[in-house]
């Protein structure tokens, strides 16, 4: 039985219109228009307790959507959620007990508080028992690092900083789940690679459930076994992180520096994607001709400078994959 | 139980002692209502000597309403409670869906710390200084009285702590209509005339003619001034006293009541902004 069970969900908003200008508000104030906007169209898959699930997709294509339907703060139009065996909207006070959230662009601790004025208040939110909640405080403060930050106000932390506190405070009351809504949004990258060893470490030390949405391709790479790639409300692939690279886009790039001028190369399997004076940039399919074979084959032929192999950026891998799928922003 | 009160309570008194922290704001506070109460005196003091023979309470009993009207400005429902405005705006509100507990209690007992933290320090030094200070500087005539007797001063306490369960059910209200509409200006344009002219914080119920003074007393917003001002200085006495007391407390759980079923309506429509 998987942890958390999501099949054909569906969910509908009604978006007001309105024409611009004067006269448009006007008439929007007389007979407002209203367009549907079809946020998930029937959207299913599982997770097992302690896997970690990066949700990726462009604006709009339903992430955040599907994880406000399964903390329970939105109720979905259709379909079928079971987490831990609780429906979350239904058994809302139950479940939302047992989860952890963190939308990175907003803040659940209390803004003027300092940060462990505002861990003691979700402890007696949560009614965790003090003994626990102590020796679970000190552990989350050990590994994220919060002892100098204690005593400040949440306002005065860099965002940084307070990303690490809200993802502690998310986890006092010891939750099964944690939901991470754009957790890296805004961070300066030593921060986000503090907050992708932070969330792996959790994840393999407590046994804690991840689900994190992100645009940060390298959050998932780094972090997710598993990838969901959403678009247009629907689940275009639920795979390891791997196999979508290599299904989308198995190619790999070689970069070469001759001597003297880049010569004309014509080699089965392979196109050449840019030359500028001395430098080539060839692609080329692994599963028709090797590195090794193609790199013996140019060297073998010309005097090479400097030779190295590159696989796409995660960034094309996805694009690639959006444009695939028509999955784009509209 | 004590586990049961315990978000509660803790919410409650982390509000309480933040906002009792803003000593200059209360300072400021203190020095305006002071300044305000002091030109009202003194505008009523030239309406008595103008010949106003008939009026039904001594000048010297209106300037000490007006000092206690002045003292207990904040405990008013004139706007939501800033901390829910800036959560809704910035869609923070998702997170009180999150939580385990109730969400109108959770709002409601923040209310209630945000109100009690802003009215005693400037309740406090109103009373310091006009009660105190202005008669040993001679000023015995324009002064903060007593009230008629020990008893209504007693009863005169509780029903200011019913005044706050109050008001604090109508700010919830306010907050309410906020998170309903995702915006939070202009509220208070609504606001202030009611609260200023239904409370009695402009001109005592009791001097408002035959036919609407009934209806003046039993409106909930009498409650949130009018009433412990009323027993404060004996016009409501024993079993009166407590009907008004009761009428307090009626109104209390009929707002807390109707706010708890909007609130539970409006969170579950919530589209959180954004993302």
């Amino acid at each position: 039985m998987p942890q958390i069970l999501v099949q054909d969900l569906a969910k509908t908003y009604r978006v007001a219109e309105r024409d611009p200008g004067v006269l448009g508000a006007l008439r929007g104030l007389m007979r407002p228009r209203w367009r549907t906007v079809d946020a998930l169209q029937g959207v299913s898959f599982s997770l097992e307790r302690g896997e970690l699930l990066g949700f990726i997709g462009p604006n709009g294509a339903g992430k955040s959507t599907t994880i406000k339907i399964l903390s329970g703060i939105l109720r979905p139009d259709g379909g079928r959620v079971e987490v831990d065996g609780l429906v979350p909207w239904r058994d809302r006070v139950r479940h939302v007990g047992r989860i952890g959230v963190v939308f990175g662009q907003r803040t659940q601790l209390w803004w003027d508080l300092p940060v462990a004025d505002g861990f003691d208040l979700l402890r007696d939110i949560y009614r965790v028992d003090p003994i626990r909640y102590r020796k679970t405080r000190d552990e989350l403060v050990a590994m994220l690092r919060l002892e100098k930050l204690l005593d400040q106000p949440v306002r005065q932390l860099s965002l940084g900083q307070r990303m690490r506190a809200e993802i502690a405070a998310a986890m006092l009351h010891e939750p099964a789940i944690l939901f991470l809504d754009e957790p890296t949004i805004g961070l300066d990258a030593p921060s986000k690679l503090a907050v992708r060893e932070f969330v792996k470490r959790l994840n393999r030390e407590t046994g804690v459930t991840v689900l994190l949405t992100t645009h940060d391709m390298h959050d998932i790479e780094a972090l997710a076994e598993r990838v969901i790639v959403i678009g247009h409300g629907r689940v275009l692939a639920d795979s390891p992180f791997e196999a979508l690279r290599a299904n989308v886009l198995a190619e790999r790039r070689l970069f070469v520096d001759f001597a003297g001028d880049a010569p004309d190369l014509a080699l089965p399997g392979v196109t050449v994607r840019s030359r500028e004076g001395r430098s080539l940039e060839l692609a080329f399919d692994p599963r028709a001709i090797g590195a090794p074979a193609l790199i013996a084959a140019i060297t073998a032929g010309h005097a090479v400078e400097d030779i190295h192999v590159e696989q796409p950026a995660i960034e094309e891998v996805i694009a690639r994959f959006y444009d695939l799928h028509g999955a784009a922003e509209a | 139980m004590t586990d049961f009160a315990r978000p509660y309570l803790s919410a409650f008194s982390a509000r309480f002692l933040l906002v009792l922290q803003y000593r200059a704001a209360a300072f400021a506070g203190f020095v305006t209502q002071a300044w305000f109460g002091g030109v009202k005196s003194m505008v009523y003091a030239a309406f008595y000597a103008s010949g106003a023979g008939a009026a039904p309470i001594t000048l010297s009993q209106t300037i000490t309403y007006t000092w206690l009207a002045q003292a207990l400005l904040a405990l008013l429902p004139w706007a939501p409670d800033p901390d829910i405005v800036a959560s809704v705006r910035t869609g923070g509100v998702a997170y009180d869906r999150l939580r385990p507990i109730d969400a109108y209690a959770l709002w409601y007992v923040r209310a209630l710390g945000w109100m009690l933290a802003r009215a005693i320090p400037r309740a406090l030094m109103m009373a310091a200084f006009a009660a105190v200070f202005l008669p040993l500087i001679g000023l015995s005539d324009w002064a903060w009285k007593g009230p008629a007797n020990a008893v209504q001063g007693a009863l005169c306490l509780i029903s200011t702590a019913l005044a706050l369960l109050l008001s604090a059910s109508m700010v919830m209200l306010t907050n309410i209509l906020v998170a309903a509409t995702l915006n939070g200006r202009g509220l208070q344009i609504l606001t202030m005339p009611l609260v200023t002219l239904f409370s009695g914080n402009l001109v005592p119920l009791a001097l408002f003619p035959d036919w609407a003074r009934t209806a003046m007393l039993i409106q909930p917003f009498a409650g949130v001034f009018d009433i412990p001002c009323r027993i404060y200085f004996g016009g409501l006495t024993g079993v009166m006293a407590w009907t008004g007391m009761g009428l307090q407390l009626v109104w209390s759980i009929v707002l807390i009541w109707l706010g708890h079923l909007w609130l539970e309506r409006v969170m579950r429509k919530l589209e959180v902004q954004g993302g």
